[in-house]
């Protein structure tokens, strides 16, 4: 009973490397929880390449941070377990890997920023312990070799007198220079793909660009593939490439960052970018997606979506589940209506 | 951070006269005639009543008899029992006694408690939490006389592994099975505090992005995981040094052991007010002064904590 329709010609050769840096293929991930199971993932399918940024926006809730998880390989298990799907790296699907060579990749291979720097970061030990740590374990230098590099991360994340504040422990800066010791403590290892979760939610309006443009400045320099969750439509504009909207535990549409603003192809995208608050329409009431995300254990039948679409057919939408499909060479679309959308005047 | 220190030695002179007065009139005020029994199965003589009330100021206000105590305590003079022996000898006889069997107690209390907390916080619910769990419920539950004579009776009198009394002074060996004795409720508490620890760390976000480094499961545990969930059991140890000196007199009675605790006992029967408040009187200084190490320990341990 697969739900998803792949199209995509790449993944017909499956198993094979498809010159993809990282790619999800049909992640399914759940909670067991006493209260019962929660289909949490219910078949993601993204990948980002070297040297571009796939955003992933969606509602509260809708799956974007354990997908993450499920890649680093960080989730809560138990309660969540992945049940299906694959994580290739280099074309090799890390779900099948030992822990041991899993855990080769992360760090250095795959990396993460996570929301909260304050939570994240290791409260008795100062950021250059938590930063060396990695060059010290990972790469065998010596203490002294491992600080100086610890050194040359705070420069490159622009953290002002590194060399005294390497010393000092994560309670002392700011929320924004603790992002900024996150950022470099991700970089150390220099990945080939960082997987950002919102970073700058936990921030200060006024420090929220600065850190964005630091990791987008970072990711151009670096070539790395970036995965940035978030909610902020604005910021994604300015950073992503492609663009990944996620329901329930699924994609609901894929697309170039031009595509998506200029003719989202599914009723929810639509919805998500009428709720961005805009300035020529000030004063005006912010029109939002009306009803509330599904209940994970119940996930509607058909289209997950269907009870809050306002443009859902009934004998269609609620009886079948509209498979991610290809509707454009770079981009796809889990509506019944997808074509009619972009064909749309 | 001295000037703190300073202000906490500043604040132990009040703590220190206040505590030594209660105990010298919880002393004084026991009912009970010194001289019962001193001289045999007749009363004693007029004169050795006069004396010993002359020497010890036993007529004078109790304020007069705790004010002559202390001078002469301030000197370094504890003073004398009322059989004339040098309290200060007593107290060099029984209190290394006592220190040795507190320090094996809190090793085995430490490390016991800490590996099964550590264990079964890291693993929780399998055979050997519960396993544990139930075991310290004992601990916790059981008297300590209880568990105390049933060791004895089992390991020393019906098994003859180990000695079920000690010598004077007792060795470190045989002081293992008293001090596992007088350690097993802290040790239980050891566990607990640290599985709960552990177990709450173990998911925070921290230990979550240490692994995301990619760094092995051994220093992900070791380092990042155990350096935090140590600083509640350690600065729990750190009280505990004190409580279980003072709390070693059942353990001594049981196996014989001259410490303290048998001093004290003998002395407040007697009425001998300068013998205990001179044993109570190092024992508060312990408590006072393994309080504020525990607390420059706590500043060590969380850089998060600065004392001012
Ligand atoms: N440890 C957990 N135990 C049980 N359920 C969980 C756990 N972690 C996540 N979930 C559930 O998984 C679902 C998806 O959570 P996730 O954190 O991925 O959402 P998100 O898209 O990142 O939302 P947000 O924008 O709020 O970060 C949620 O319904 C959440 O309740
Ligand atoms: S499939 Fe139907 S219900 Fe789902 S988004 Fe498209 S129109 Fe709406
Ligand atoms: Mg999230």
């Amino acid at each position: 009973m697969s739900e998803v329709v792949i199209t995509d010609p790449r993944y017909a050769s499956a198993g094979k490397p498809s010159g993809r840096l990282l790619e999800v293929e049909d992640l399914r991930v759940e909670f067991r929880t006493r209260d019962g199971v929660a289909k949490v993932i219910n078949g993601v399918t993204y990948h980002v390449n070297a040297g571009e940024t796939l955003a992933v926006l969606g509602e509260s809730g809708s799956g974007k941070s354990v997908t993450a998880q499920a890649i680093m390989g960080i989730l809560d298990t138990p309660p969540g377990f992945v049940t299906g799907g694959k994580i290739r790296f280099h074309g090799d699907d890390m779900l099948t890997m030992s822990p041991e060579q899993r855990r080769r990749i992360r760090g250095n291979g795959i990396a993460m920023v996570f929301q909260d720097a304050l939570s994240a970061l290791n409260p008795v030990f100062t950021v250059g312990f938590q930063i060396a740590e990695q060059f010290r374990v990972r790469q065998g230098l010596s203490r002294g070799d491992a600080k100086k590099r610890a050194i040359e991360m705070l420069d490159q994340v622009k953290i002002p007198f590194a060399k005294q504040r390497v010393n000092e422990y994560p309670h002392q800066f700011s929320g924004g220079m603790r992002q900024r010791v996150m950022i470099a403590m991700s970089l150390a290892l220099d990945p080939e793909v960082l997987i950002a979760d919102e970073p700058t939610t936990a921030l200060d309006v006024t420090v929220q660009a600065q850190i964005m443009d630091l990791l987008s400045e970072l990711q151009r320099e670096r070539q790395m593939g970036m995965i940035l969750i978030t909610h902020d439509l604005g910021v994604v504009a300015d950073v992503a490439d492609r663009i990944a909207v996620m329901y329930a535990g699924r994609i609901v549409e894929e697309a170039t960052v031009y595509e998506l603003y200029a003719k989202p192809a599914h009723p929810y995208t639509i919805g998500l970018l009428q709720s961005i608050p805009r300035l020529d329409e000030k004063g005006q009431e912010l029109r939002t997606i009306k009803g509330l995300p599904p209940n994970l254990m119940r996930i509607p039948s058909g289209c997950p979506f269907h009870p809050r679409c306002p443009m859902r057919v009934d004998d269609i939408c609620i009886p079948n589940v509209p498979p991610l499909l290809q509707i454009g060479p770079t981009r796809a679309s889990a509506c019944h209506f997808a074509e009619d959308l972009v064909n749309r005047a | 951070m001295g000037r703190y220190v300073l202000r906490r030695l500043l604040q132990l002179i009040p703590v220190f006269f206040g505590t030594t007065f209660l105990i010298y009139y919880l002393v004084w005020a026991v009912p009970g005639d010194p001289f019962a029994g001193k001289c045999g199965e007749r009363p004693c003589p007029q004169s050795y009543v006069d004396f010993m009330t002359e020497k010890f100021n036993l007529d004078k206000p109790i304020i007069v008899q705790y004010g002559t105590y202390m001078k002469n305590l301030l000197q370094g003079d504890f003073g004398q029992t009322f059989g004339g022996r040098q309290i200060s000898d007593l107290i060099s006889d029984a209190y290394p006694n006592t220190i040795k069997l507190a320090i094996v107690a809190l090793i085995i209390e430490a490390v016991i408690g800490l590996t099964a907390g550590v264990l079964t916080g890291l693993r929780r619910n399998g055979f050997l939490d519960n396993l544990v769990l139930v075991s310290t419920l004992f601990m916790i539950a059981l008297p300590i006389f209880v568990l105390g004579f049933l060791l004895q009776k089992w390991l020393g009198v019906d098994l003859g592994i180990v000695k079920p009394t000690v010598s004077n002074p007792p060795s470190f060996g045989e002081l293992l099975m008293p001090g596992f004795v007088l350690g097993s409720a802290s040790m239980a508490y050891i566990a607990r505090l640290a599985r709960t620890s552990i177990a709450e760390n173990r998911r925070s976000d921290y230990v979550r992005t240490a692994i995301a480094k990619g760094l092995p499961m051994k220093r992900v545990v070791g380092v990042h995981l155990l350096r935090n969930s140590l600083i509640p059991v350690v600065t729990y140890l750190g009280t505990d040094l004190g409580a279980l000196m003072g709390g070693a007199i059942v353990t001594e009675g049981i196996f014989n052991i001259n410490g303290i605790g048998r001093q004290v006992y003998r002395a407040i029967v007697t009425k001998e007010g300068a013998t205990v408040v001179s044993i109570v009187v190092i024992l508060v200084l312990v408590y006072l002064l393994s309080n504020l190490l525990v607390d420059l320990l706590y500043a060590a341990l969380d850089p998060r904590i600065r004392y001012e």
